[in-house]
């Protein structure tokens, strides 16, 4: 179990984080979440007692990190993928670790079996890709057994056979019973692997729920129509008392009625109709929304071309009266 | 763009090392009373609180398994015993005399050279672990900084002693061997002594404060050329100070500059005008210095963030 308590940290008169007060329980994975520039990897440093915060204080398991008497068997930490001295081996790195904290010789050949590094124990870290780089990271966080868990950014340079296995260990080191917490800025990512969600933009807590509170907070479903007859739909649909939406590309797009009673009506009204589709916003327009206010960085999108829609980027923003708008003003 | 490659060893079960049943009795950690939280995992390997002598093996691993060590002490040793053979085989093809000095102080300047390595390689011991960002990972093992810095500076120190020991014990023996018939004295064993341990020591106390500036300035580069700047500068300083009115400042530059508190130990720093340091002095002085800019070391780490 982390604590953290009104947790701050100031460079100069910029806020990295300010006042973070959450818990990170035991047997779940718990994702924290933010944009670039969040404070995410400014706050995992204050956990681990590497920068020592403005204000607030961070318990682990109701200790400080300082106090931890074998911090390695209490907390297994993955900061940056190549945080190691690129001219040792993986064995003498990992071996150095064990030693410094009393842990038996022979949990280095096991843990590097477990991350699938031992026919690269003998070689130098240098010359490994970011993704072996990010395996040997685990396999020192791994090194003490550790009842907490917390990994920065793990997924960074896998390759999606290492994703789904970075997946599969997280989810199983909370089944054992451990504390995992784990970063990331993408929301896909964690949609798949977190039970709880700390999000955080600026600095400062947005949201310490679980998973399916986030997901039925913030996503919104609707169904997508289009018609040779859009101007009949309309009405028809207005006469039902339903509101619907015609976006740029001619679509319409109808909020909080069932896709089955929609084609019932245009049935029942001789409608053809050539899309019927319930759609879900995904969990990253989700994350966009909630962090739009807050995020640092801001790319300046170019304004839409002529009446075709842009492909890609411009599919996933709703028209003018949806939620986006909505958010789009708040982020303006 | 990228197809899942085949992995030399396939993970297929991301947890092969073995474990307790999930949820293992809680309470089985010593020390850490969980305050108001439960302990819900417990690990089989066995526990034991981590002291300095396993920071000081975890050092001692570091230290012997990088490459720019190994070279960089090779090199060192090459210099002292290399140059040192030189001279000593130089002067004895010379057949010159040796006035006013014994034997062992052929083995001067290349003492004096080698050390330049110390240098480097105390700077390097801690510098490159904020160059790689290394430092973070041995900080979150080890949380007590007191602690990382301490092993760092045993096992730093104790290698440069043994080195610099073995190095100046064969100069002096091939010195005492070539040279002892064309020099003015014999050499005692305090001489000896001066020369093998007395160098010995002071080295690995420059290694140290090379270690401290290391850590206060935390860049390889910046940190070895302040240490140059530190051996070398004083006297060149000196060299160049032709006003009357420093003369003062000229002599006391002169006389505590590094090299010339080395050649204390080895009685070739030319007439007793020259320097007032005598015996064991250079020692006691630079004992000092590694105590003042270790605690400066000791009180950065344990302020700024890493």
């Amino acid at each position: 179990m982390i604590e953290l308590q009104g947790l701050t940290k100031r460079y100069g008169d910029k806020l990295a984080v300010d006042g973070l007060t959450c818990t990170v329980r035991p047997g779940i994975v718990t994702g924290f979440l933010g944009p670039n520039g969040a404070g995410k990897s400014t706050t995992m440093r204050m956990m681990l007692d590497l920068d020592s915060p403005t204000a607030g204080t961070v318990l682990i398991d109701g200790q400080h990190y300082r106090q931890l008497k074998d911090p390695l068997r209490t907390v297994g930490a993955l900061l940056d993928a190549k945080a190691m001295h690129g001219g040792r081996s993986a064995h003498n790195h990992l071996l150095c670790l064990a030693q410094s904290n009393g842990i038996p010789r022979s949990r280095v050949r096991e843990v590097l079996d477990t991350v699938g590094l031992t026919s690269v124990a003998g070689k130098r870290s240098k010359g490994f890709s970011l993704g072996m780089g990010q395996r040997l990271g685990i396999a020192g966080a791994l090194l003490g057994d550790p009842r907490i868990l917390m990994f920065d950014e793990p997924v960074n340079g896998l390759d999606p056979e290492g994703i789904h296995w970075i997946r599969n260990l997280m989810k199983n080191l909370a089944s054992q019973g451990r504390t995992v917490f784990v970063s990331s800025h993408l929301m896909s990512e964690m949609a798949l692997t977190a039970e709880h969600l700390i999000v955080i933009g600026q600095g400062r807590l947005l949201a310490d729920t679980s998973m399916a509170d986030f997901i039925a907070q913030n996503s919104r479903s609707y169904v997508r129509l289009r018609a040779p007859e859009t101007e009949r739909l309309l009405d028809v649909l207005a006469g039902a008392g339903i509101t619907a939406v015609t976006t740029e590309d001619g679509h319409l797009e109808v909020d909080g009625t069932e896709a089955a009673r929609l084609g019932e009506l245009a049935a029942r009204h001789q409608l053809v109709l050539h899309e019927l589709s319930p759609q879900q916003a995904s969990l990253e327009e989700a994350f966009m929304q909630l962090t739009a206010e807050s995020v640092e960085y801001h790319a300046h999108s170019a304004p839409p071309v002529g009446a075709g829609a842009p492909p890609g980027g411009g599919a996933a923003v709703p028209p003018g009266g949806g939620w986006g708008a909505d958010w789009r003003k708040k982020g303006s | 763009m990228t197809t899942p490659q085949p992995q030399a060893a396939q993970p297929a079960t991301p947890q092969a090392a073995p474990q307790a049943p999930p949820h293992a009795a809680p309470g089985y950690w010593p020390g850490t009373a969980p305050a108001g939280g439960t302990v819900g995992y417990v690990s089989p390997i066995p526990v034991r609180k981590a002291t300095l002598m396993d920071a000081v093996a975890a050092e001692w691993t570091k230290i012997r398994s990088v490459r720019s060590t190994i070279w960089t002490l090779s090199i060192m040793v090459g210099i002292i015993v290399g140059i040192g053979l030189l001279i000593a085989a130089g002067v004895n093809g010379a057949g010159s005399d040796m006035r006013g000095t014994n034997a062992l102080a052929a083995g001067f300047f290349s003492v004096m050279l080698g050390m330049i390595c110390v240098l480097t390689l105390g700077v390097l011991t801690i510098s490159s672990e904020y160059g790689t960002g290394m430092i973070r990972t041995t900080l979150t093992a080890c949380p007590d900084r007191i602690r990382v810095l301490t092993a760092k500076a045993i096992v730093f120190f104790a290698v440069t002693f043994v080195i610099t020991m073995v190095c100046t014990a064969l100069v002096g023996m091939i010195d005492t061997g070539l040279l002892d018939d064309q020099a003015e004295f014999a050499s005692t064993g305090g001489e000896w002594l001066k020369v093998t341990v007395g160098t010995s020591l002071f080295i690995a106390l420059l290694g140290i404060i090379s270690l401290a500036m290391g850590t206060l300035l935390r860049h390889s580069a910046g940190a070895i050329t302040v240490m140059l700047g530190v051996v070398l500068l004083p006297l060149v300083v000196a060299m160049f100070m032709f006003t009357e009115s420093l003369s003062s400042l000229r002599k006391a530059l002169f006389e505590y500059s590094i090299p010339m508190q080395l050649s204390v130990f080895y009685g070739v720093s030319g007439d007793d005008s020259a320097t007032s340091l005598s015996g064991w002095d250079p020692l006691w002085i630079m004992a000092i210095a590694a105590a003042v800019a270790l605690g400066g070391a000791y009180a950065s780490l344990l302020k700024r963030d890493a």
